[in-house]
């Protein structure tokens, strides 16, 4: 089962949350901070992170970069619907996804699995023995291993958040076939509600920091204006 | 308004000739013009009485000298021959004047040449008072168009008595009338001139005036942009610099009064936002358990179970409401912000439908390959919001209806009717008001009472239109009417932060948005 460490400084809502998804059978950390949710991390190494935007001392923004430094772990930001520069700038400091408050136990629980099944290895049926390395795909400088779920660049590993690596997985997996953000919330992410582009804009710019020479005339991931994006073709 | 208006119609004056300039100068010269008349005038009066009086006390003097002179000689009574001759004399020794004697003697019949000449009749009143009152007598009378004085002229004896002898004499005036004519040509040779120049304090004064005038118009129409800091320069004492000053305290009346309305209104929308935002935390711990509560009701006695279920329900109603909240109080303060997309429309609205899982409760008519640049989640709440009115106040079925525009048009006009009993007249204005029951029986809507608002708000974010009717056939259609091709100039509704953010990602699909979020930081 996974296990959830949330960062909610409001305390019925820490106790609320923590309660619903325990019912459902997750492992639940609870932080009253940012900065205790950093030191709880080493101890319970939590499957995902539930972190809220709005905390006292370091805000959740900065917390979500200090998590990233230095994990790939999933991220799910807790926020108000339409506090739309929340959201933006809380996907831009690394979040994979974000559920609006307030949200019912049945929505977290969905959101939880989608990024989990996102970034959880693809279950092979023949997990026997290997004949070998899996093939790795290679574009131009970039190399990628699906099976391992590694991606390099000149050798370089890269490290990638898990909506980055399968969003990278899913558009590579099509080299040269547009896909429009509706396609890519619903493969991706799951999301079954539409209108939140912003997911998919704010993803495809952290991925391109890392993959693209010059993120602002990208090689790899291609902007189809008044479609979407596609993968190449190189 | 100046005499030009009296003597036209209004409309054939041009309006720089009713202008304030206008007017002075027609003033000013009008004033010019009465005064030099007016003096002109007194002066010619003057002028030519004083020459008239003047020629006339000297012929008459004159006369007089050449009759005291001349009579004595006269033989008592005299002969026709006697008078003749007496009056050849007068005439001689008036060379100099040129005048016409009559000599007449009471009791000596007038010869043929002792008449005046040219036909000139002594007045009778004249005579009489020549010949009976013995008062000598003169009088202007015009002959053949030129002036001419008429002296009548009793002789009196040595002792001072009357004697019956009356001399009559006319002389020409010319030369005097001469003199006054030249008086009066000067006085008008002046009176142009001066009218002339008359303009030019007039100019200088309507410009003086005029300017602060026009300073003052620019000033108020920079108040009417609501400029509200406008001031003017005041200067001086004089009226205008008043009327300068108190213009500027209007303004800064005026600044004090909008300011403060503002910070009322921001305090108000922000104590709407403050509260629901301090809502949304009770109730997101509330939210959370909800479902534990739903869960676990049918194992608790039957009032408790109603009770728990009630609570949970309650607070995802009061959830939704403090959600719309928030959303009307983004729109009041204006932060609300597009989030352009290309979508197909059909799709968009299909999707919508599907969430909330009514395609087997509506009908759509969605045609294919309508794209448009719009905001996918908030066209998804305008349907849903219409359609879930449409099904709870409305009746089934309940019609959505995609037209694909006319090719060139570029309107996008989404129907949404239901086949209930259609709005009350009385209620179709208020339909968009916030939390506008149209039915005061149905006190507890499903909703929140402010979907209808919150649809609206978010059409004219799009800069298109929504409207209410009834149709001829029953049941009430709501129009969503959105233009197709916005110019790419959108964004907030007052311009203000957009959460968009496309500098730097080489723009996303969508291209042009304008993005208004931070720099990156990258």
């Amino acid at each position: 089962m996974p296990r959830v460490l949330l960062i909610e400084d409001d305390a019925a809502v820490r106790d609320g949350v923590t309660l619903a998804l325990r019912r459902r059978g997750h492992e639940v950390a609870a932080a009253a901070s940012g900065e205790e949710g950093l030191e709880a991390l080493p101890g319970f190494r939590p499957d995902i992170v539930l972190l809220d935007l709005m905390l006292p001392g370091k805000d959740g923004f900065e917390i979500c970069r200090l998590i990233r430094a230095e994990r790939q772990l999933p991220i799910i930001m807790l926020t108000a619907r339409g506090d739309d520069l929340d959201v933006v700038l809380g996907l831009e400091a690394g979040a994979d996804d974000y559920i609006v408050k307030p949200a019912r136990g049945e929505v977290l629980e969905a959101r939880i699995r989608a990024v989990l099944r996102r970034t959880a290895p693809p279950a092979d049926g023949d997990t026997g023995t290997e004949p070998g390395p899996a093939p790795v795909e290679t574009y131009g400088e970039l190399a990628i291993d699906r099976a391992g779920l590694v991606v390099t660049k000149n050798g370089q590993d890269l490290a990638l958040a898990p909506s980055e690596m399968k969003l990278l997985l899913f558009l590579s997996a099509t080299p040269g076939q547009v896909f429009s953000r509706q396609q890519l919330l619903e493969h991706v992410w799951e999301h079954s509600y539409h209108g939140d582009a912003r997911l998919v804009d704010a993803c495809v710019m952290r991925l391109r920091t890392k993959i693209e020479d010059t993120p602002r005339s990208p090689r790899y991931v291609q902007t189809v204006r008044g479609f979407g994006y596609r993968f190449g073709p190189l | 308004m100046s005499r030009l208006g009296r003597l036209l119609p209004t409309r054939l004056v041009p309006a720089r000739l009713r202008g304030l300039r206008a007017r002075l100068v027609v003033a000013f010269v009008l004033v010019a013009a009465v005064s030099a008349l007016t003096t002109a005038g007194l002066t010619y009066r003057e002028a030519r009485n004083a020459i008239l009086q003047r020629s006339q006390d000297i012929a008459v003097n004159d006369l007089r000298a050449q009759i005291n002179s001349l009579a004595p000689e006269l033989t008592v009574p005299p002969s026709q021959a006697d008078l003749d001759f007496f009056r050849v004399q007068l005439e001689r020794s008036g060379t100099s004047r040129d005048w016409d004697i009559s000599v007449h003697y009471s009791g000596v019949p007038d010869s043929e040449d002792s008449a005046l000449q040219g036909g000139v009749v002594v007045p009778a009143a004249l005579r009489e008072s020549v010949e009976k009152r013995h008062v000598p007598v003169f009088q202007r009378i015009i002959r053949g168009g030129d002036p001419w004085l008429l002296i009548g002229m009793p002789v009196r004896q040595s002792d001072g008595t009357a004697s019956a002898l009356t001399v009559y004499a006319q002389l020409p005036l010319k030369a005097e009338e001469a003199n006054v004519e030249a008086l009066v040509s000067a006085a008008r040779g002046g009176a142009l001139p001066v009218l002339g120049l008359a303009m030019v304090p007039a100019l200088l004064a309507a410009r003086g005036v005029l300017r602060p005038v026009r300073r003052l118009r620019q000033a108020a129409g920079r108040l009417a942009e609501g400029k509200l800091d406008t001031r003017l320069e005041a200067k001086g004492t004089d009226e205008l610099a008043d009327l300068s000053r108190t213009f500027n305290d209007m303004a800064a009346e005026l600044e004090r009064n909008v300011a403060e309305l503002r910070r009322l209104e921001a305090n108000s929308r922000r104590f709407a936002a403050d509260v629901s935002h301090e809502l949304r935390t009770p109730l997101a711990a509330m939210t959370a358990v909800t479902d534990v509560l739903d869960e676990d009701a049918a194992s608790l006695d039957p009032d408790t179970a109603s009770a728990v279920r009630l609570i949970s329900q309650e607070t995802g109603k009061l959830a939704r409401m403090v959600e719309d909240l928030m959303e009307v109080s983004r729109f009041d303060a204006g932060a609300a912000a597009l989030h352009l997309d290309e979508v197909d429309v059909a799709e968009t609205i299909r999707k919508t439908l599907q969430a909330r899982a009514w395609q087997q409760r509506v009908t759509a008519d969605l045609p294919a390959d309508v794209r448009a640049r719009l905001d996918p989640r908030r066209l998804d709440v305008v349907v849903a919001n219409l359609v879930g009115n449409a099904l709870h106040h409305g009746g089934e079925p309940v019609r959505v209806v995609l037209h694909a525009p006319e090719p060139g048009a570029d309107r996008l006009l989404i129907e949404i009717a239901d086949s209930g009993p259609g709005i009350d007249p009385e209620v179709l204005p208020h339909v968009f008001d916030r939390f506008y029951k149209a039915d005061s029986a149905r006190a507890r809507s499903e909703g929140s009472g402010l979907g209808l608002a919150i649809a609206l708000e978010n059409v004219r974010l799009h800069g298109g239109t929504l409207r209410a009717d009834n149709c001829p056939e029953g049941g009430a259609v709501f129009t969503v009417d959105l233009p197709l091709h916005r110019a790419a100039e959108h964004g907030t509704a007052d311009g203000c932060q957009g959460g968009d953010r496309d500098d730097g990602w080489d723009g996303g699909p969508d291209g042009d948005r304008p993005g208004a979020g931070k720099e990156n930081d990258r």
